[in-house]
């Protein structure tokens, strides 16, 4: 990779890829092998690599590279083929905006405000995570209420701890992480508190973090009052009804001097927003092709952007594809229009693509809405597939042939998932 | 040194005093016990400049609320603070508040308080066409604004302190006393000497006046808890719409904020903690099912932030501002709504008592009654932005994503005062965006740490005792 400055920044791109996180990266490398030539890649931070460069867990790449790695190892391997293919880097740079032509305006230290064109743009801007403001918890407004994100990325990069006394709201996966990390740094993690009746992480995380460390988890359980007007000092729990209304009469205090939040990530789509995007309202990202193109021709997404994933493997599969792709609408070649709209039916919370084409083998990503034991997951009429068990924090890969879908060519197809019909 | 004032509090009263104090020859130094201007009860104060006609004539409230009124546009544009004037609506939902209204209308228009009309259910449905059908008519005063509290706060002490007023914060009152004519305030800051003294030690104002036996005045902490709702449903209202009042409370509000989100509050809840700065299960369902009565779309799913705060309400519902039996020692008690509106009014009020009491006032020849205000990079068109990056590279890191706040107003923030990340928050908006802080919160930190010389872990988020962060166990600074 080509670190670029004032006096080597082209004035036109085939592809410019906004973020370098693993989705970017990826992107970049995929329009690489597409046969683009100049391929920027723009990130905001001084070192590419996203958030795994926070991540010093290992359990990285196991579908990609069929080996555990580290999110440090996992960003360095892709950061080391994207320079052995020369694709331009510029760090420390911001997007501020994307013209419907494709002009990206950026600013930079060096560079100022400036401007390159785009024959394609790559949208990998990863995604941000919920707050205590989107879930209304009442009580004071203390120093020690934080993300887990913010958390992981004070502990491991700037050597900083949240607290000594940590309770962790919500069993998304950086919460879990969290819970065994800073039981290593040392501090003492009370609990993990889930409102769900399922935890939001991966299960192997809920073993080799909770279960492993004796750290309890209790579903179906919130936080109901946060008590210490400078500092928390303690925490009131409280069951949830069906309805995950707190029931305040069974509540119960917890003294800790830390809250750490893991109740959900947000797509980071303010430039799709600002480039009037047709976007999905269930997975906060862009509507896309089975190309992972834009309602605007010649803007792609991929990644967390486009949809929040658990395992970076499929974001690396999902953007070297969407590089691809953006390389070929850079050089002039088109897939046929996509002919088979999408719809996510029974149980399923989204869906992604958001349309097939018959031309080729098709990829889709999806994710339940309420976990389902003896699952059978139904592709239109033709297609059927059984799970064990399938639960929201795990998302489903699913690939369909021409074979399949050359029968639905114009139809509108539908995948729901169903509980097995007893005999 | 012997000051000739020494004003103890630096909310929106106290550095409204301390600017107006400055445009004369004298020696004025605030005191403030938290670690910023206006962390106290303005921080949570509504942000409205109330029309002028709420309260009467009769009382003190009433003279300078509307006096106050009329001080806010060139306030705003020497003090570069966001100031709008959306107007209110009083609405009436029951025939028993027809007369109310009516009473309200004549009132105000006693004052001399311009534009009062009121509006039948078309009109209202025209201008704002989310309100309730229940509406039977509404009270539409144009003078009605919305200015961010804290704003104003930095603004009025910014400038006071351009023009000589030295702020000293993290320094409260620990003993006050009156010997030979002259005034010895003891603080953990050291003891200062002054010829006057004026409290507007806002909740605890009854607690420094009894330091030297002043208190002839009695108040209350009244909590209020506030909403923030989703910047999607700017535009809900355009108005500040008010039930019609009952005794002691203005109600509960939907307020259109400067910034272009709607705000729904404040409770009037009387309690005996003055700290106590929770909100609750309960008071949310009362401030979202009373907003529901004049505007059926407002939802709790809606609230992206909420906080609450306390006001001083005195004995009698009064403002106190008077000469206490202290000679030279002003009391400014119990200022609760229209505080914020009547605070410029209230400076003028407490500069002519202190005259009365033998203060010589002579005015300033330089005194400058503008502020340069900060470059606000959101607001400026690509060409001014590359011009700022060329002066000056730190134009270019962004800190604040949510709210485009790059580092160079980051620094200029903490040159003008900033020294929490709260404080920083308030004065350029890092981290009140939709992201609440969990990207920019490290950089601000960081950038807090290297300016003020201090170790990560002694940065704040509003003071001593909201360390934001520990270090490690192994580290220096780690407890045994």
């Amino acid at each position: 990779m080509n670190p670029v400055d004032a006096r080597t920044l082209a004035e036109v791109y085939d592809v410019v890829v906004v973020g370098g996180g693993p989705a970017g990266l990826a992107a970049a490398l995929g329009a690489r092998e597409a046969g683009a030539e100049r391929i920027l890649v723009v990130d905001r931070e001084a070192e590419a690599g996203g958030i795994l460069n926070q991540c010093i867990h290992a359990g990285f790449g196991l579908h990609h590279f069929k080996e555990e790695l580290t999110g440090p190892e996992y960003a360095e391997r892709f950061v080391n083929q994207a320079l052995a293919a020369g694709v331009d880097l510029l760090t420390d740079a911001y997007v501020i905006d994307i013209t419907p032509d494709l002009r990206v305006q950026l600013i930079n230290g060096a560079l100022g405000h400036a401007e390159v064109v785009a024959r394609s743009v790559v949208l990998a801007m990863g995604c941000r995570e919920r707050t205590r403001g989107a879930i209304r918890t009442p009580g004071f407004r203390p120093a020690g209420v934080m993300t887990a994100g913010l958390a992981q990325k004070m502990v491991n990069l700037k050597g900083l701890l949240p607290g000594r006394r940590v309770a962790i709201l919500g069993s998304g996966d950086i919460g879990l992480i969290m819970a065994r990390r800073l039981t290593l740094e040392g501090c003492q993690v009370v609990g993990v508190f889930e409102l769900m009746p399922y935890s939001n992480g991966l299960t192997r995380n809920v073993v080799q973090c909770l279960d492993d460390f004796g750290i309890p988890l209790r579903l179906s359980t919130t936080v109901a009052f946060i008590h210490g007007r400078d500092r928390v000092q303690r925490l009131t729990l409280a069951p949830v009804d069906a309805r995950l209304q707190p029931d305040l009469k069974q509540a119960w205090d917890v003294a800790c001097d830390t809250l750490l939040l893991s109740i959900g990530l947000i797509p980071e789509n303010e430039l799709s927003h600002r480039l009037r995007l047709r976007m999905d309202a269930t997975t906060g990202g862009p509507r896309v092709s089975s190309t992972l193109e834009t309602s605007l021709p010649g803007v792609f997404a991929c990644g967390n952007v486009l949809h929040v994933h658990d395992l970076v493997d499929f974001v690396t599969e999902e953007s070297l594809r969407a590089g691809g792709y953006a390389a070929e609408v850079a050089r002039g070649k088109r897939r046929p229009i996509d002919n088979i709209p999408l719809q996510a039916g029974d149980n399923l919370g989204s869906c992604v693509p958001h349309s097939l084409s018959p031309d080729r083998e098709q990829v889709i990503y999806l994710r339940v809405k309420q976990p389902v034991k003896d699952a059978v997951l139904t592709v239109g009429n033709r297609y059927e597939r059984r799970f064990r068990l399938l639960v929201p924090s795990e998302m489903v890969r699913l690939t369909l042939g021409p074979e399949v879908l050359e029968r639905y060519f114009g139809d509108t197809l539908r995948i729901d998932v169903r509980p097995r019909e007893v005999a | 040194m012997l000051h000739d004032v020494i004003i103890i509090g630096g909310g929106i009263v106290g550095c409204a005093i301390a600017r107006e104090l400055s445009r004369f020859e004298l020696r004025v130094a605030l005191l403030e016990k938290e670690a910023e201007v206006g962390f106290g009860t303005s921080k949570t104060n509504s942000g409205i400049i109330h029309a002028g006609h709420h309260a009467p004539p009769s009382t003190l409230k009433g003279r300078l609320e509307w006096r106050g009124n009329q001080m806010w546009d060139q306030l705003a544009r020497d003090l570069k603070f966001g100031f709008s004037r959306v107007g209110e609506l009083l609405v009436a939902l029951e025939p028993g508040d027809l007369a109310h209204l009516q009473e309200l209308k004549e009132q105000g228009e006693a004052k001399g308080v311009t534009g009062l009309e009121l509006w039948d259910p078309p009109r209202i449905r025209r201008e704002e066409p989310n309100l309730s059908r229940d509406i039977l008519k509404a009270l539409h005063a144009p003078t009605a604004a919305v200015v961010n509290p804290y704003e104003a706060v930095f603004g009025f002490m910014e400038c006071a302190q351009q023009n000589g007023v030295s702020l000293h914060c993290g320094c409260p009152v620990n003993a006050l006393r009156r010997v030979d004519g002259r005034f010895t305030v003891h603080t953990p800051c050291g003891v200062f000497q002054a010829r006057y003294v004026v409290n507007a030690a806002g909740l605890f104002a009854q607690q420094v006046a009894a330091m030297l036996g002043a208190d002839d005045f009695r108040t209350r902490p009244r909590k209020g808890e506030e909403y923030m709702l989703d910047r999607r449903l700017q535009g809900l209202v355009t108005h500040l719409v008010f039930p019609t009042p009952r005794p002691g409370t203005k109600g509960i509000l939907i307020i259109p904020t400067v910034d272009g989100t709607i705000m729904v509050g404040p409770t009037a809840d009387d309690h005996d903690d003055p700290l106590d700065v929770s909100t609750t299960w309960e008071g949310a369902r009362r401030v979202f099912d009373t907003v529901r009565r004049y505007c059926p779309a407002i939802s709790e799913r809606d609230a992206i932030t909420e906080f609450a705060g306390s006001r001083a309400v005195a004995e009698g519902d009064d403002f106190v501002i008077r000469a206490s039996p202290v000679a030279g020692f002003i009391n400014v008690g119990g200022i609760q709504s229209p505080g914020l509106t009547a605070s410029p009014a209230i400076a003028e009020h407490v500069r002519e008592l202190l005259a009365e009491q033998g203060l010589a006032l002579q005015e300033r020849e330089r005194w400058k009654a503008d502020l340069e205000g900060p470059a606000r990079f959101a607001q400026r068109t690509p060409e001014e932005r590359r011009a700022l990056v060329a002066a000056d590279p730190a134009h270019a890191r962004i800190v604040c994503r949510c709210e485009l706040v790059n580092e160079a107003e980051v620094v200029d923030a903490i040159r003008h005062g900033a020294r929490t990340v709260d404080g920083v928050k308030f004065r350029v908006r890092a981290g009140m965006g939709r992201c609440q802080g969990g990207f920019c919160q490290a950089r601000v930190i960081e950038i807090l740490a290297r300016e003020l010389g201090i170790p990560l872990h002694e940065v704040t988020k509003r003071g001593p005792g909201s360390e934001l962060f520990y270090p490690r166990h192994d580290q220096p600074g780690s407890e045994p």
